[in-house]
């Protein structure tokens, strides 16, 4: 019999970040007592870390912008394999998103008029990032925390208590999704497990309504511009209660993380260094993104430097520069350009914003970079090149949803926003866009998750047994007395060691370019590496043990990481974010086809924990195909959909 | 230049222990070129003390989780650099003294939550629809030096006022707090005062600037290099004087007030 | 408010740490440095001002001894000699007028820094733990009155005007003849340069100019002067020493030349 408290809540939030923390204000809005679970303090989640702005067509800068045109931008920029209605909704929705957070004491860096600032991003075709400096996230983050907290003392003023209605639990993980039965995959959602890191105690949440929102799986893989957190947990989670992921074979690498020193390789360098001007040369000292136009993006970019450096000051009688491509297109050039040789003296390219910009002006716009290369570099950025490289940065699949509500296929109160969604940005995403999809689909989850919750009677709520919270916490404290069986291998493992050993298997043989018999191998040693890490073991006790929460999110991270290589070894073409050695060409035949992953206790041949279906991505509604030219759409449509026009 | 032969031993004494006890234990760590406290602490953990509980997320000076004390100054272990030291120096790392210690370098920072909420809000003008805000870069660049406070509370954990004198916890909000509230008062849109909300009495009166003697530590310890005393607290002094300690201008309000 | 001071290892929870201070190095610098330098002019200024002689050579005047408002005051033609307070003022007649720039520097923002870390250690260094039990700051009486700063800025302006008019009269001879310089007059000029911008670099001036303003925008020659004064504002601890050290050159400068010590080069 478990002894674990429980709770009830209408709705609870897994993450804190900005899909999660506006998930939870929507949902207190509509009146519904909230919970909010993160890994981490309140107020540090990964968002922090975005720098470059909010993408949404406001027009503040330029007025030819418009939702229609952010539309194109994202489809193009993914590849046309977004899901046509999230991408419609994302573009309809997300001015009223920023506009919002300037109500809650947002204060965005502005034009000469007053307005909202907008800047120039990569793929997006006016500026139309809404910014501060290059702390955006850490903007977003904390008026999102404020906002929280001036609900708090609403409702402290009602109730003399801050956290009656919305409640954040820090520093707590979620282990499991409870389910009303936890046999059928297809049952209701009826809360969540966690423990927290102070104390290692565990707990309940019990509610009809659990909303996903936890990042990306950046730490799964060696370079990466993700924080710790980034194991993969809701992706998991989705999994294991009976939900599918989609597109996770699209991993996007940052063109520009840092390359040196090595104890900071892959931190991130914003794209808006190059927005705002930066570019980027090989060790010839050649502007080299205009060997790599591809023909896609042929009509959009410049065909020399002398049109590119143009462009900032006249962006309408000039095509704008190549650095400014999506990032799947500039992070392979860089690939392309060390493997030939010519790289910087670290392994990666130079990116220059020195000779561009006057010194006062790159420390106004870009002050975090500067601080960051100073700091952690010994790198005047407004004095030599910075030395950059690709760096995994985020992943485009995620919890199969619902467009309009967020729900997640086939588990009733299940729903996802955020990174951990997936669909909205096809095979790549725009820069700019991601905080936009935070705001604008953590809006909606929030809103469906409340909505769903308030419908229910309290004795129609799903009760989570006893047996599903025991199971949940004897997987939970496995790694202290890990299961002995007798045989060669049966060591206890040191969770470190496993997971620098999947970080390295991912880097090399899932990374930025991919061949498929790397990708085999790799399932291979994920196989065995989930067999070990089933004996990972932990010393001390259960009060903030980092080597125990490592233990933990192993699982994670493992299945994951299954979930990236299957379906990358699946998918025999090349598109955005995922690359192929051996099939290097765009095939039009997969453009409508989405794998999508989940969870299979059968033990494939190769080992595995998962396996993959095939679904048709739905089409793009004639008045959203209107926007393109039927050139362009030639280029990326089967015929059959061409013809049907 | 990518020599990795330049790594070497370092000598760490790091505070291990909880609220009950604790101290000072010796390690000796592999260190490599460009590396950081915050990367000698994770090999730490990776070797010889894997349940060493140190709080961090991003590591690259951005969420602000990893404050600690090394060799007594308050810092960010992941901005940090093992070159600021001699190879053969002894690295002393503490955990935040002014808050409760949790365990070994992970303290429970729950006064600054605890202060933040008792901050008002920022009031909203009203009739100004969404979109219509207009706010001149001029107007919103003293808030906004404000806002790039990572809240790593570094600046909460160096001040005197409450460092060496718990007892001030209760009257005393901190530097963060107290620039939280110059950056409300300071925002050009809001309108507390139009909800009856003095932010330059409370300052005083609710939130202890009064306990602030500007002898600018926080300042000194801010890793955002944000100009705590004298942009902020300095200022919102100033404020508070207007309001409390000024007869000239209680006397102009006083006559303005009759008028209106 | 409890008025114990908590022992020092682990208070309600704390990390238990014995050490007041774990830093490595020289924090006891600049306090030690501060109480020398501030020390020095205390000792100074105070045999000079009550020393009531030696205060003028003409055509220069101390900054210690302007205005000099008893009848008691040496002559000084055309100088800051105002005998408003008669002849019943027995004392050094630089004491009337000194506690004016005196209450300035007292509750000027740096100055407080400065010695409430060297003179009250409260605290002496970052980090370093400070010996007192208890601890109000700025919220009583007497501490409370530094709020009063911003009257001694206006007064520090008019003695600054007078300082300026006592510097325009060293352009003479010591003839009182116009269109003349010595090394004094360079002096001076530089001694007035920096008691202004010391002055003008003040945090009450630069909240008056604008700082108390909500929106800039609304006000654009006040933005223009905030902005002016808060350049000059980031070197006011800068600014505070070396006026007060060109104040106490000034200051000896004359006391040379009554004395006899030295004669003054002229330049023209």
């Amino acid at each position: 019999m478990s002894t674990v408290e429980r709770q009830s809540w209408d709705v609870v939030v897994v993450g804190a970040g900005g899909a999660g923390l506006r998930a939870a204000i929507e949902a207190r809005e509509r009146g519904l007592r909230t919970a909010v679970v993160c890994k981490s303090l309140f107020g540090k989640a990964h968002t922090v870390m975005a720098e470059g702005g909010i993408a949404a067509a406001m027009g503040n800068v330029n007025a030819g912008d418009g939702w229609q045109v952010h539309f194109r931008d994202t489809l193009r920029g993914g590849k046309f394999l977004n899901h046509p209605r999230m991408a419609e909704l994302h573009a309809r929705e997300a001015p009223d998103r920023v506009w919002e957070l300037e109500t809650w004491g947002a204060l965005f860096d502005r034009t000469k008029d007053g307005r909202i600032s907008q800047r120039n991003f990569g793929g997006h075709e006016y500026p139309r990032l809404a910014h501060v400096g290059d702390r955006t996230g850490l903007e977003l983050i904390r008026t999102l925390q404020q906002r929280v907290v001036a609900l708090q003392q609403e409702d402290f003023k009602e109730s003399g208590d801050h956290e009656a209605r919305l409640k954040v639990f820090q520093e707590c993980t979620v282990t499991r999704v409870l389910k009303e039965d936890a046999a059928d995959q297809g049952s209701r959602v009826a809360g969540v497990f966690c423990y927290e890191r102070e104390s290692g105690r565990f707990f309940a949440i019990d509610a009809p309504s659990v909303v996903l929102a936890t990042g990306g799986i950046g730490k799964s893989f060696k370079v990466t511009s993700n924080s710790w957190e980034y194991t993969g947990d809701g992706h998991a989670l989705a999994l294991l209660a009976g939900a599918p992921l989609v597109n996770m074979e699209f991993v996007q690498f940052h063109p520009t993380g840092m390359v040196w020193p090595p104890s900071v390789k892959g931190i991130l360098v914003t794209e808006s260094v190059r927005g705002d001007g930066g570019v980027l040369r090989n060790s010839e000292g050649r502007r080299f993104m205009f060997d790599y136009i591809p023909e896609v993006f042929r009509e959009q970019y410049a065909k020399d430097e002398a049109e590119a450096d143009r462009w900032y000051t006249d962006p309408d009688n000039n095509r704008r520069p190549p650095e400014l491509l999506p990032r799947d297109e500039v992070a392979r050039a860089i690939n392309a350009e060390v493997k030939a040789g010519r790289g910087s003296p670290h392994g990666g390219v130079f990116l220059d914003v020195s000779t561009r910009l006057p010194a006062a002006e790159i420390e106004r716009r870009l002050p975090s970079m500067h601080h960051q290369f100073k700091q952690l570099a010994d790198v005047d950025i407004t004095k030599e090149p910075m030395e950059v490289g690709p760096t995994c940065h985020y992943v485009m699949g995620g919890v199969d949803v619902d467009p309009d509500t967020a729900a997640a296929t086939g588990v009733p109160g299940l729903f996802a926003a955020g990174e951990v969604a997936g669909g909205m940005h096809g095979s790549n995403r725009l820069g700019g866009n991601s905080l936009s999809d935070l705001l604008v689909f953590g809006r909606r989850a929030g809103l469906h998750a409340a909505e769903l919750a308030a419908a229910l009677t309290a004795g129609e709520r799903p009760q989570a047994d006893e047996a599903q919270l025991a199971a949940a916490e004897a997987e939970a404290v496995r790694p202290f007395a890990p299961p002995v069986d007798e045989g060669a291998d049966a060591a206890p493992e040191n969770p470190y060691a496993i997971h620098q050993e999947l970080q390295q298997a991912m880097n090399d043989l899932v990374g930025i370019i991919r061949r498929e018999s790397e990708m085999t191998e790799a399932l291979t040693r994920l196989a065995a590496l989930r067999r070990r890490a089933e004996r990972a073991a932990v010393e001390g006790h259960r009060q903030y043990n980092p080597g125990w929460h490592l233990a933990l999110d192993l699982r994670n991270m493992l299945l994951v990481s299954e979930c990236v290589a299957r379906a990358a070894r699946e998918r025999t073409e090349s598109r955005g974010g995922h690359t192929r050695d051996d099939h290097p060409g765009m095939d039009r035949a997969w453009r409508r086809v989405n794998l999508l992953c989940r969870l299979d206790d059968s033990q494939g041949a190769d080992g595995g924990a998962v396996r993959l279906e095939r679904r048709d991505l739905p089409a793009i509604r004639p008045d959203l195909l209107d926007l393109f030219d039927d050139d362009e759409l030639a280029k990326y449509l089967t015929e059959e959909e061409v013809k049907d026009r | 230049m990518t020599d990795t032969s330049t790594s070497y031993d370092a000598h760490l004494r790091v505070w291990r222990g909880d609220a009950g006890s604790g101290g000072l234990e010796d390690f000796t760590v592999q260190v490599n070129e460009g590396e950081v406290i915050l990367d000698v602490i994770h090999r730490l953990q990776a070797t010889e003390a894997p349940d060493l509980a140190v709080r961090w997320n991003c590591k690259a000076g951005k969420c602000g989780s990893c404050g600690a004390e090394i060799d007594g100054r308050p810092r960010l272990m992941c901005m940090t650099r093992m070159s600021l030291f001699a190879q053969d120096a002894t690295i002393t790392i503490t955990p935040l003294r002014t808050f409760p210690v949790v365990r070994d370098l992970v303290t429970d920072v729950g006064f600054n939550y605890t202060k933040a909420r008792e901050i008002p809000a920022f009031v909203p003008p009203e009739g100004v629809a969404p979109g219509e805000y207009r706010m001149r870069q001029e107007d919103v660049e003293r808030s906004q030096e404000f806002r790039k406070c990572i809240e790593c509370f570094l600046c909460q954990d160096v001040c005197h006022v409450v460092r060496d004198h718990e007892e001030n916890k209760q009257a005393f909000a901190g530097p963060r707090f107290l620039m939280r509230m110059a950056e409300l008062d300071m925002h050009p849109l809001d309108d507390a005062e139009a909800q009856g909300l003095d932010r330059r009495r409370a300052v005083t009166e609710d939130h202890g600037l009064g306990y602030c003697n500007i002898t600018k530590c926080c300042t000194e310890v801010c890793p955002e290099s944000i100009k705590i005393t004298d942009n902020a607290l300095i200022p919102m002094k100033e404020r508070a004087a207007d309001r409390s300690y000024d007869p000239l201008v209680w006397l102009g309000n006083k006559i303005r007030r009759r008028r209106e | 408010m409890a008025t114990e001071a908590e022992p020092r290892t682990g208070p309600a929870g704390r990390a238990a740490i014995a050490q007041r201070h774990l830093r490595l190095d020289r924090w006891w610098l600049a306090p030690a440095a501060t109480v020398v330098g501030l020390l020095a002019f205390v000792v100074y200024a105070t045999w000079r001002a009550f020393a009531n002689a030696d205060y003028y050579a003409a055509p220069y005047v101390s900054p210690f001894y302007s205005p000099c408002l008893a009848e008691s005051c040496a002559d000084m033609r055309d100088g800051p000699n105002w005998p408003l307070f008669g002849d019943w003022w027995g004392l050094s007649p630089a004491l009337i007028f000194l506690a004016l720039p005196l209450g300035f520097r007292l509750t000027c923002y740096y100055y407080r820094k400065a010695y409430y870390r060297s003179f009250w250690a409260s605290p002496p260094a970052c980090a370093v733990a400070e010996p007192h039990k208890a601890y109000s700051g700025e919220t009583r009486f007497p501490l409370i009155l530094n709020n009063s700063h911003r009257y001694f800025f206006y007064a520090a302006a008019v003695v600054a005007l007078i300082l300026t008019y006592d510097t325009v009269l060293t352009f003479r001879d010591s003839d009182y003849a116009w269109g003349h310089m010595g090394l004094g007059t360079l002096l001076f000029t530089v001694n007035i340069a920096l008691v202004w911008a010391y002055t003008l670099s003040c945090h009450s001036c630069r909240h008056i100019m604008g700082g108390k303003l909500k929106s800039f925008s609304k006000h654009p020659i006040r933005y223009r002067a905030w902005t002016l004064v808060s350049r000059l504002n980031g070197h006011h601890m800068g600014l505070a020493w070396a006026s007060l050290a060109s104040l106490a050159l000034s200051d000896l400068y004359v006391y040379l030349l009554a004395t006899d010590a030295f004669t003054d080069p002229r330049l023209f």
